[in-house]
């Protein structure tokens, strides 16, 4: 019961402050999830951003699903009762856009271009620029890159790859997803 | 057929067909809604996206309670959200049934050790994508590295971050304007 109320807490919370889209969530999914309440490993974390990548849907969907199962069954509760976990995570994390719509939709179109609001998105977009910083370097740890040196040279070498590959080049994510799979595949 | 359950199918189709997140959606719902059943108003459009970027929350989930809400208040925020949910629910639902058996196989062990590496790579590039867009300078790239560190190496919650952040930039905001109405009575 406990469980579930920190489910619900925690994915109200990410959904209260998410803001600046999909990326700078997962930020906060991760110091929640991970850092936190140790509800899932660095490294599930990771595979989860990359199945979200290649399913369809928001990732903040995809990952408070998983989460949501993940924590119930992962404390010794069937598959059903997991099920419900997801369940309260996915509908924890939309609420607040709901209660959000139904107070301030009709005042907020209005006050949009209030100075005051425009001064507090001033100081929030750096500020998940930051997060979405932490993010990728929280993620650069053992788990991920892996702890002997060939692993740790060969996920360096794909880090470095896929990064030019998307940044300069604007490769597909989901087809460097599956070249970084069949590497993986053939090289350990 | 019924409104509620035409809007559900509409978004839970838009919801199943876009890979990529919120922002691959927005040109599926700006055709079926917009251009093709002509429910709402080009500019009406624009406006309920700016505001669906404003507030918290997933953008695309945002955008279907919105929309919905313009059209048939509550229940049409409710359908619309919920189309939009329940696809990716149902198949994150089956991959972390079955995946938590797989994960273990030596196979896909090897496979998702290859793809780690990228992933943290596909978050680190938009982060710099980001950085250009937030009209980030060297007056305030220190917020970013700050928030950064603070994350990083001594695990704050990047909940804070974002209070403290807003909290800033509306401090700043006043302190400017105090700034300018003194100028001015000089």
């Amino acid at each position: 019961m406990i469980l579930f109320l920190q489910l619900f807490y925690t994915f109200f919370k990410i959904g209260l402050f998410g803001f600046g889209g999909g990326y700078a969530m997962l930020s906060m999914i991760q110091g929640e999830v991970v850092t936190r309440y140790g509800w899932l490993t660095s490294s599930e974390f990771t595979d989860i951003i990359a199945l979200s990548q290649m399913t369809p849907g928001p990732i903040g969907i995809n990952s408070a699903t998983y989460v949501g199962y993940t924590a119930i069954v992962n404390a010794g509760y069937s598959h059903a009762v997991g099920i419900l976990g997801s369940a309260v995570a996915t509908m924890s994390v939309v609420l607040p856009s709901f209660i959000l719509m139904i107070v301030i939709s009709r005042f907020f179109l209005k006050y949009q271009k209030h100075p005051a609001i425009e001064a507090v998105f001033r100081g929030l977009r750096p500020g998940v620029v930051g997060l979405l910083a932490a993010a990728a370097l929280v993620l650069m740890n053992g788990e991920n890159f892996g702890t002997d040196i060939r692993q740790a040279i060969i996920s360096s070498v794909l880090f470095i790859g896929v990064f030019i590959a998307s940044y300069r080049y604007k490769v597909n994510p989901i087809l460097l997803i599956i070249i970084c799979g069949i590497l993986g595949y053939l090289l350990y | 057929m019924n409104f509620y359950i035409k809007s559900f199918l509409i978004f839970s189709r838009i919801g199943l067909f876009t890979i990529g997140g919120g922002y691959a959606m927005v040109p599926l719902i700006e055709a079926d809604l917009v251009d093709k059943r002509k429910w709402i108003s080009r500019e009406d459009f624009l406006d309920l996206m700016a505001l669906s970027q404003t507030v918290p929350g997933i953008f695309a989930v945002n955008i279907a309670i919105f929309i919905g809400y313009k059209l048939r208040g509550f229940w049409g925020a409710f359908w619309m959200a919920l189309g939009t949910i329940l696809p990716s629910f149902v198949i994150m639902l089956l991959i972390a049934l079955f995946f938590r058996q797989l994960q273990h196989l030596d196979t896909v062990e090897r496979i998702f050790k290859g793809i780690r590496p990228a992933v943290v790579a596909l978050i680190a590039a938009p982060t710099f994508k980001m950085a250009k867009s937030a009209r980030i300078s060297r007056y305030n790239i220190w917020i970013p590295i700050v928030s950064a560190l603070l994350i990083w190496l001594l695990g704050f919650s990047p909940i804070y971050v974002i209070i403290l952040s807003g909290l800033g930039g509306y401090l700043y905001g006043r302190y400017e304007k105090r700034l300018h109405s003194k100028t001015k009575e000089e």
